[in-house]
C-alpha cells in the first residue's frame, strides 16, 4: 500500500503545503521506513530516541507535522481571504458607497492596518479560542460558531456512527460472498448511491419519506428548545442522506482491503487449520487490513464535518455549511477565516488520528525487537 | 487395516488464463498414487513445478491458487476426504492433517503472537482445552529447541529469527497430535547451519510423536536424512517410487540418476596471482540508523578468476557487494580497481567505472521490467555503454544471445514468457552487454534447481574463459564454491572469517565457525546427520 509517505514525512515539518493539498492522508505503512529518515533530521538524542522507543517517536513526529500543517494552512486561508476580490464595505453599503464612507468603515473595521499586523492579531486570538468579531453582525464569532458548529457535529456524529459499523460490516460480507449475488448487490447498490448526487439523494429522501409517506419531518431545522428525541427525528432524514454518500467508499475500502490479505499466506495457514469461513475474515484477514481501512474512514469523517454544506442548505440544517456560505455572501472575513480554520483543523485532526491508529495497529512498531 | 493415508490415482488440473487467449486447463498433476503408514515418513521430491506441494496440499483437500482435484482418491484411514463436504473438511484440516509451509515468516499472522497460533487448531477443535494446549505448546517448543520456551508463546513473529519461526510452524502442526503432517520445503529458506538444527528438531518431533509426514522438498540430500521412502516427480507424473535407499544408492531411472550425482562442474583453480583486478582495503560499512554491517573486510581478485564470498543470511556478504558497485558508501577503507581508486558512492563515479563492474542478482524475476522485452532488457546497456541503435544494436544483441545459448527466437519475448533458468540468461547477457570487466553475482543461482542451476554455472565457466571477465561470486553453497571458485573469503556476522586460495580455504586445519559451516552442509548418504550430531554431542562433552 502507500507506503511513499516516510521520504517525504519529516521534510514537511517546516510547513511547505503550497499545494494546499498536502494533507497527511497517505502514510499507512509508513511507520518502519520512517525511522532512519526522522534520525537525520535532528541531532543525536532524537536520533537514540528514535531508535529506543519508535512508537513514541512517530506518534510526537505525527503530532509535530500537523501543528506545522495547520499553521500553514492558517497563512493560506488568511492570505487566500484577502486575496479575494470585492470589498465588505463596498458590499455593506451598497447604492450609497461612497469613498468617504467606505473609508469610514475600512478604518472601523481595522483594515487600514498592515497586513502582517492583522494577521498576528488574527492568530494570536485564534490560538485562544477568540475569531474576532463579525462584520455584519457584529456578535462574536466564536460564540456564534460554537452552537453552529456543536450542530454540525451532532449530524456528523449520528451519520458516523450508522455508517462506519454498517460499511465494516457489509464489506466484510461482500469478502465472504465475493463475487456472488450478495457481493453484487452490495456492490451496485452503494455505487448507485455514491454516483447520485447529494443533493438529489437528499431530495428523494424528502419526496418519498416526508411528502408521501409522511413519516419524517422536514425541514430538518433544530431550535435550542428541542428535546434530544425531537432533535434526533428532525435529522433521521440528512443522516440517511450522508450515510448514502460516505457508505459506498468505506465499504468497498474494507473490501479491497481484506482480499488484498485474503490471498496472504497467513490466510492460507488459517483455512488450513480448518477454521471457519468468518473466523478466518475477522480474526486473521482484518487486523491486517486495518491501516488502509482507518485511512479511508478518517477522510469520510472530514467529509461529514467539512463537506456537508450542501445537505445542510438542503435540509435547512443550522450547520457550520450554511454559516460559512451566508458569511461568504456577504463578505464577512472573520467568520469566513473562522470557519476555514475550523475545518481545516478538523481535517488534520482526523487524518492525525487515522495516521496515529494506523502505526498503533502495526505490531511491528507496537512490539519492537 | 488400511494405510493412514492412500492416494489413488490423483488427478489435479488448474485453469490459467493466459493474456489474449481463451481459458485453458492445464493438467498440474496425473496418475499419482502412494501410500503412507503410521509413523512414517514419505519424501517427495522434484524440481519446482513437479506438482510437489500440489499433492501435498491435497492430503488435506486443498487446491492452492485456483487448483482443483479432478479425479483420482484421498483416503485417510481408508475414507475419501475428498467425498467430503465443506464441514467434513474442517474436521480433517488442523486436526488429522496439518501443514508446514515453506515460509513460515510469511505463513504466520503478523498481528497475532506465536503462542495463541500454536494452539489455535487445538481449541477450535475441541481436542484440547486452553490449559493442557497450552502445556502441549510448551512442550513441543522445548523439543524444538525454542530459546525460553516458557515466554516463547508470547512473542510476535516479527520478533523472532527466520529458524525459530520454522520450528514454531512445526510446533503448530504437532500441537492438535494430528496423525499427519505435510511439510512442505520447512528449511529451504534456511541457512546450512540452522537448517540441520530444524531438522533434527523435526525428526526429533516425529520420533516422540509417531506423526506420520510427507516430507517435500527438491534437496535429496536432505530427504535422504528424514525419510523412509522417497517418490520423484517430474511434470506432475511419478518418476520412481522406493524406498530412500533404493533411490539413493540404486536409482532406476535417468532422472534421479541425474538427481543423484549433481554438480559435477568442477574447475582447477588458477594459481596466478600477478594481475589484480579488484582489491578491498579495510571496508567497514553501515547503515543511516547506525547499524553497522561490515568491519574492516580486505580481499582482493586476480584478473579473470572467480572469488566466491560464503555466509549465511545477515554476514554482510550482499552488503559488500553493495558496496563494491557503489550503491552503499564504505564508512572507512578503499576499492581499488584495475590499479586505480573507485570512488565510493555512486554517483561520483564515471560512466566508464560503471561499466566495467555489472551484476546479477538472485531474482531474476524482480531484477527485469516485466514490460519489456528481452531485446529492450538487453539492448538498453548496448545503447548507453556504447551508443549503438538500430539494426548495430540488433546484431550485437543477438549475438549476446547466442552466447548465452539461447537463440534469436526470445528476441521479443517478456520475462514473463521464460523459465526461471531462462530470465537468470537473459540478466547474463544484460550484464555481458556491457562488456564488463567484473561481474558480481549475487546467488544466482539459489532461486533455481539444481539441474538449471547447474546449466547456469557452466553457462557462467564458458563465459569467463571466452571474455575474461572475473566473477565476484556470491552464495551460501559451499558445493558452488567447490565447483567455480578459485579464491575463496568466509564471512560471518560482518567479519571475514578467512580469505584465500580454494584449496587452503577448504582444507584443514579449519576455524570453528567455516568448521561449522562445512559440516552443516547436507551429504546424500542415509545416516549423515545422525553422525554429525553424534559428533557434535560427542565434541561439546568434550569440551
Amino acid at each position: 500500500m502507500a507506503a511513499l509517505g516516510p521520504e517525504s514525512g519529516p521534510a514537511l515539518t517546516t510547513g511547505t503545503v503550497a499545494g494546499g493539498e498536502s494533507l497527511p492522508q497517505t502514510g499507512t505503512l509508513s511507520g518502519t521506513a520512517a525511522l532512519p529518515a526522522a534520525g537525520k533530521v535532528t541531532g543525536t538524542f532524537w536520533r537514540r530516541f528514535t531508535l529506543r522507543r519508535p512508537l513514541a517517536a512517530l506518534i510526537i513526529q505525527r503530532l509535530g507535522l500537523s501543528v506545522g500543517l495547520l499553521f500553514a494552512v492558517s497563512l493560506m486561508i488568511f492570505g487566500g481571504v484577502e486575496a479575494l476580490p470585492g470589498d465588505f464595505a463596498t458590499t455593506y453599503l451598497g447604492q450609497s458607497a461612497t469613498p468617504q464612507a467606505v473609508e469610514n468603515i475600512r478604518k472601523d473595521l481595522g483594515l487600514d492596518r498592515p497586513l502582517t499586523e492583522r494577521y498576528v492579531t488574527w492568530l494570536s486570538g485564534a490560538v485562544k479560542g477568540d475569531f474576532g468579531k463579525s462584520w455584519a453582525s457584529k456578535n462574536s464569532v466564536s460564540e456564534q460558531i460554537g452552537k453552529r458548529l456543536g450542530n454540525s457535529l451532532f449530524l456528523a456524529f449520528f451519520a458516523a456512527i450508522v455508517s462506519v459499523p454498517l460499511a465494516v460490516a457489509l464489506g466484510m460480507l461482500a469478502v465472504q460472498y465475493r463475487n456472488r449475488l450478495p457481493d453484487k448487490i452490495i456492490n451496485v447498490v452503494s455505487l448507485a448511491a455514491i454516483s447520485l448526487p447529494e443533493f438529489f439523494v437528499g431530495y428523494l429522501l424528502i419526496l418519498f419519506f416526508a411528502v408521501q409517506l409522511g413519516v419524517a419531518t422536514f425541514p430538518a431545522t433544530v431550535y435550542d428548545s428541542m428535546g434530544f428525541g425531537e432533535r434526533l427525528s428532525a435529522i433521521a432524514l440528512p443522516v440517511a442522506t450522508l450515510v448514502l454518500v460516505v457508505l459506498a467508499h468505506m465499504m468497498r475500502m474494507t473490501r479491497a482491503a481484506i482480499l488484498n490479505v485474503m490471498s496472504s499466506a497467513y490466510v492460507e495457514t488459517a483455512e488450513l487449520k480448518g477454521l471457519g469461513a468468518f473466523r478466518i475474515i475477522a480474526k486473521h484477514a482484518a487486523p491486517n487490513a486495518v491501516a488502509p481501512v482507518i485511512n479511508v474512514i478518517a477522510l469520510n469523517l472530514a467529509y461529514l464535518v467539512v463537506g456537508v454544506v450542501v445537505v445542510e442548505v438542503v435540509f435547512v440544517y443550522p450547520g457550520m455549511g450554511q454559516y460559512m456560505v451566508d458569511a461568504v455572501t456577504v463578505r464577512d472575513m472573520p467568520v469566513v477565516q473562522a470557519c476555514g480554520l475550523i475545518f481545516a483543523a478538523f481535517y488534520i485532526f482526523l487524518n492525525m488520528a487515522a495516521d496515529i491508529l494506523a502505526i498503533l495497529a502495526n505490531p511491528r512498531l507496537r512490539h519492537p525487537r | 487395516m488400511p494405510d493412514l493415508l492412500s492416494v489413488r490415482n490423483l488427478k489435479i488440473e488448474a485453469t490459467s488464463y493466459p493474456p489474449g487467449e481463451p481459458p485453458k486447463t492445464v493438467t498440474l498433476v496425473e496418475n499419482v498414487s502412494f501410500d503412507v503408514q503410521k509413523g512414517k515418513v514419505l519424501g517427495l521430491i522434484g524440481e519446482s513445478g513437479a506438482g510437489k506441494s500440489t499433492i501435498g496440499l491435497s492430503a488435506l483437500a486443498y487446491g492452492r491458487g485456483g487448483a482443483s482435484i479432478t479425479g483420482g482418491q484421498v483416503l485417510i484411514n481408508g475414507k475419501d476426504i475428498l467425498a467430503l463436504d465443506r464441514n467434513g473438511i474442517r474436521t480433517i484440516r488442523g486436526c488429522k492433517v496439518c501443514y508446514v509451509a515453506q515460509s513460515a515468516a510469511a505463513a504466520f499472522n503478523p498481528a497475532h503472537r506465536l503462542g495463541e497460533q500454536v494452539i489455535e487448531a487445538s481449541l477450535r477443535h475441541k481436542i484440547m482445552s486452553r490449559e493442557d494446549a497450552e502445556k502441549r505448546a510448551l512442550y513441543l517448543f522445548r523439543v524444538l529447541g525454542l530459546p525460553n520456551p516458557e515466554t516463547f508463546g508470547q512473542r510476535y513473529p516479527h520478533q523472532v529469527s527466520g529458524g525459530q519461526l520454522q520450528r514454531a510452524m512445526t510446533a503448530m502442526a504437532l500441537c492438535p497430535n494430528p496423525e499427519l503432517i505435510v511439510f512442505d520445503e520447512p528449511t529451504t529458506a534456511l541457512d546450512v547451519t540452522t537448517q540441520i538444527d530444524v531438522l533434527a528438531a523435526i525428526k526429533h518431533a516425529i520420533e516422540e510423536t509417531h506423526t506420520a509426514a510427507l516430507y517435500i522438498t527438491h534437496d535429496l540430500a536432505v530427504v535422504a536424512q528424514i525419510s523412509d521412502d522417497i517418490m520423484v516427480l517430474r511434470h506432475g507424473k511419478t518418476v520412481e517410487y522406493g524406498t530412500t535407499k533404493q533411490i539413493i544408492e540404486a536409482p532406476n531411472e535417468d532422472y534421479t540418476r541425474a538427481l543423484v550425482s549433481v554438480r559435477q562442474t568442477k574447475r582447477e583453480e588458477a594459481h596466478d596471482q600477478s594481475n589484480t583486478l579488484l582489491k578491498i582495503e579495510h571496508i567497514s560499512a553501515g547503515y543511516a540508523n547506525g547499524f553497522k554491517v561490515l568491519h574492516d573486510v580486505s580481499m582482493h581478485l586476480p584478473k579473470g578468476q572467480t572469488l566466491a564470498i560464503v555466509g549465511e543470511s545477515g554476514s554482510g556478504k550482499s552488503t559488500l557487494a553493495r558496496v563494491i558497485t557503489g550503491l552503499l558508501p564504505p564508512s572507512e577503507g578503499k576499492i581499488t580497481f584495475d590499479g586505480k581508486e573507485l570512488p565510493k558512492a555512486l554517483r561520483s563515479r564515471t560512466k566508464e567505472e560503471l561499466r566495467r563492474v555489472q551484476m546479477i542478482y538472485q531474482m531474476a524475476d524482480t531484477a527485469m521490467n516485466p514490460r519489456q522485452t528481452v531485446r529492450d532488457i538487453i539492448g538498453r546497456p548496448i545503447s548507453f555503454y556504447y551508443g549503438l541503435h538500430g539494426a548495430k544494436k540488433t546484431e550485437r544483441v543477438k549475438q549476446l544471445l547466442d552466447q548465452i545459448e539461447m537463440g534469436d527466437r526470445f528476441l521479443d519475448r517478456y520475462p514473463a514468457e521464460l523459465s526461471g533458468g531462462q530470465k537468470q540468461r537473459v540478466a547474463i547477457a544484460r550484464a555481458l552487454a556491457a562488456k564488463p570487466e567484473l561481474i558480481l553475482c549475487d546467488e544466482p543461482t539459489s532461486a533455481l534447481d539444481p539441474l538449471v542451476a547447474e546449466g547456469i554455472l557452466n553457462l557462467l565457466l564458458k563465459l569467463q574463459e571466452e571474455t575474461a571477465v572475473s566473477y565476484v561470486f556470491i552464495t551460501h553453497d559451499i558445493a558452488i564454491v567447490r565447483a567455480i571458485a578459485d579464491s575463496v573469503a568466509v564471512m560471518h556476522r560482518g567479519k571475514l572469517v578467512r580469505f584465500g586460495p580454494k584449496s587452503k580455504v577448504l582444507s584443514p586445519p579449519f576455524d570453528d565457525y567455516t568448521d561449522l559451516l562445512l559440516k552443516s552442509v547436507p551429504e546424500m548418504e542415509i545416516g549423515w546427520l545422525e553422525k554429525v550430531l553424534t559428533t557434535r554431542r560427542m565434541e561439546s562433552a568434550g569440551n
